[in-house]
């Protein structure tokens, strides 16, 4: 690991103002991320400022829903019980990632900004535009099992591998942010960004920008949510595929849907099109699959990942399925 | 302000050093000065060796009920403190990279991975080793899950082994170890190479079953 500055703050003005300063400092939370980067040259900061000691890390009902400080834990946000009450999704998706003892570290605000686990992302030895514009992506041609199907470009086919983060696309999540410029707040469906030529880039963060909190708005999913996980093995994996999906029934009619896909994009892949089509239909196979074959328009694999192709649909239909407790 | 005075204290600098860092805004103001030698040295590219020397910073954390006084290097795991600092050697390094759990200690009772925990942000802190589990320690009665590991077999190289009582202490006091599936998932961040993994299920829940007090 390069050697590097330690500074502790205790409040979001100090983290701004010490990061603002220049690009060589970064934020440090849980580490789960930013220290294995480091360790292997990904990353190589001049100066880290812990923001571990700033209290951003409560969980409170607002007005409107719940809002969760960027330093609560992954492990204490799937537990606690107004999130196990209210937005099980979140639970399930948090809980399906990652290990207990990484979920104990690893921070809601880290959580978002975790980087690819592309392996040419990750080896300094090869070609990577995510890594250092310009290089070229290793990945396509390459060995690219784990990428994206979907929004990719020319530059880069990553994908974004949180689990938590489908959850909460799917929730209408907003993203408060504290910045050099003052606060602001980001839709989390904007939160992230497709590569385009600036692959470098994963989200609409400003430099010198804290992630503060997340809002959650009350919904009426919580009695029919389901986060499936497709991975290599039942644990510890990041996902091939995930589905999170958030239904509200009345009867065995669909009223109001929320649907999201990890593993298949650069960013939280909410599935808009078979959310409207699934609006006001029975809640059954058939229309499942339409709604997947609707959900699939436009994917495109890159070799090695065409499986996505078919696994990405019948997640869909089996997700649905367990939401909709038809299964 | 000068770069020595005390902030409103919304920034706590352990003694920094670096030039760089002294020119920053006064908000930032580091609490202890760097003896100008070691800029010196720093500035002109000299040796890392001796521009380390300058760079460690106190750090104070209880090991195992003992308080530690120490000055280490920012960039110096939690992992690595333990092994080559203070001689706890029973914690494993594994992977490095927070992906097998032979790291596994208690921070504050949380089980974490000590290889991805950068040791200054455990300061004020309380973590516990292998070395710090049983009543007494290390020369005291074993802990139950470590006989009930031995009991049942619940190794064969035994690399992981520390890592796995760790967690699996942790697993029953959070909670997760109501049956073999929940245990199973709850012990999916440590790996066994050996393959010992039905032998560590049937000692979590003897232990869980005896009632002992973990
Ligand atoms: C072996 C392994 C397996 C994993 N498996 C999974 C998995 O299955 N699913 C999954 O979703 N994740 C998985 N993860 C990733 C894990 O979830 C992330 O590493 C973690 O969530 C990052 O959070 P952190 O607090 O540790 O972030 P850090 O590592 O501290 O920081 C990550 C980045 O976020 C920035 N940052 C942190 N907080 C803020 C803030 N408040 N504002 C602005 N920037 C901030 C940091 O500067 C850094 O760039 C795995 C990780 C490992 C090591
Ligand atoms: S897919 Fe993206 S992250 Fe992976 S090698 Fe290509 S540019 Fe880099």
């Amino acid at each position: 690991m390069n050697q590097f500055q330690y500074m502790r703050v205790t409040n979001p003005k100090a983290a701004v103002a010490a990061v603002s300063k220049d690009n060589t400092t970064m934020f440090l939370a849980g580490g789960t991320n930013l220290i294995d980067l480091m360790k292997r040259g990904v990353e190589a900061p001049e100066k880290l400022v812990d923001i571990t000691r700033i209290p951003l890390n409560t969980i409170e009902k607002t007005a409107t829903g719940l809002r969760i400080g960027a330093l609560a834990k992954n492990t204490a946000v799937a537990e606690h019980e107004l999130v196990v009450k209210n937005f099980p999704l979140l639970s399930m998706a948090l809980n399906a990632g990652a290990s207990p003892q990484l979920r104990n570290m690893a921070t809601i605000g880290g959580n978002m900004m975790q980087r690819t686990r592309c392996s040419y992302f990750y080896d300094t030895a090869l070609p990577c535009n995510k890594r250092e514009p310009g290089s070229g992506c290793g990945a396509i041609g390459g060995y690219n099992r784990m990428h994206a199907i979907f929004g990719t470009s020319t530059k880069c086919i990553a994908v974004h591998p949180s689990d938590m983060c489908i959850a909460l696309v799917a929730l209408d999540a907003t993203v408060n942010v504290s910045g050099p410029k003052g606060d602001r707040r980001i839709p989390f469906a904007d939160f992230h960004r497709l590569p385009g030529d600036t692959p470098q880039k994963d989200n609409m963060l400003q430099p010198g920008e804290l992630i503060m909190s997340v809002d959650l708005p009350m919904n009426g999913f919580a009695g029919n949510s389901h986060y499936l996980k497709v991975r290599d093995r039942a644990s510890y994996a990041f996902a091939l595929v995930s589905v999170g999906v958030g239904l509200k029934m009345s009867g065995n009619t669909i009223q109001d849907v929320r649907l999201a896909m990890g593993g298949v994009a650069h960013k939280p892949w909410r599935l808009t099109e078979a959310e409207k089509f699934l609006k006001g239909k029975p809640a059954t196979e058939a229309t499942f699959k339409q709604a997947a074959e609707l959900a699939m328009k436009g994917a495109k694999g890159h070799g090695e990942n065409d499986f996505k192709l078919t696994m990405a649909p019948n997640s869909i239909v089996e997700a649905l399925k367990t939401a909709a407790k038809t299964a | 302000m000068k770069d020595d005075e005390i902030n409103d204290g919304s920034v706590e600098n352990p003694g920094s050093s670096r030039r760089g860092f002294l020119k920053q805004s006064s908000a930032l103001a580091a609490l202890a000065m760097t003896p100008p030698a070691a800029l010196t040295a720093v500035e002109k590219g000299l040796d890392e060796k001796l521009a380390v020397a300058f760079e460690q910073i106190p750090l104070k954390v209880e090991i195992n009920g003992a308080m530690q006084q120490l000055k280490i290097e920012p960039r110096v795991t939690l992992l690595d403190l333990l092994r080559e600092q203070l001689n706890l050697t029973g914690t494993k390094k594994g992977c490095d990279y927070g992906q097998c759990g032979a790291c596994t200690v208690h921070v504050d009772g949380q089980r974490v991975n000590a290889c991805l925990t950068l040791a200054m942000t455990t300061d004020g802190c309380k973590v516990t080793t292998i070395e710090g589990l049983a009543e007494g320690g290390p020369e005291g009665k074993l802990h139950p899950m470590q006989e009930a590991f031995i009991k049942h077999d619940g190794f064969q190289c035994g690399y992981c082994t520390p890592g796995q009582i760790m967690s699996a202490v942790a697993c029953i006091r959070e909670g997760h170890a109501k049956n073999p599936d929940e245990i199973r998932e709850y012990m999916s961040g440590n790996i066994c190479r050996c393959g010992a993994y039905s032998n560590i299920v049937d000692a979590i829940m003897d232990v869980k079953q005896g009632g002992a007090k973990v």
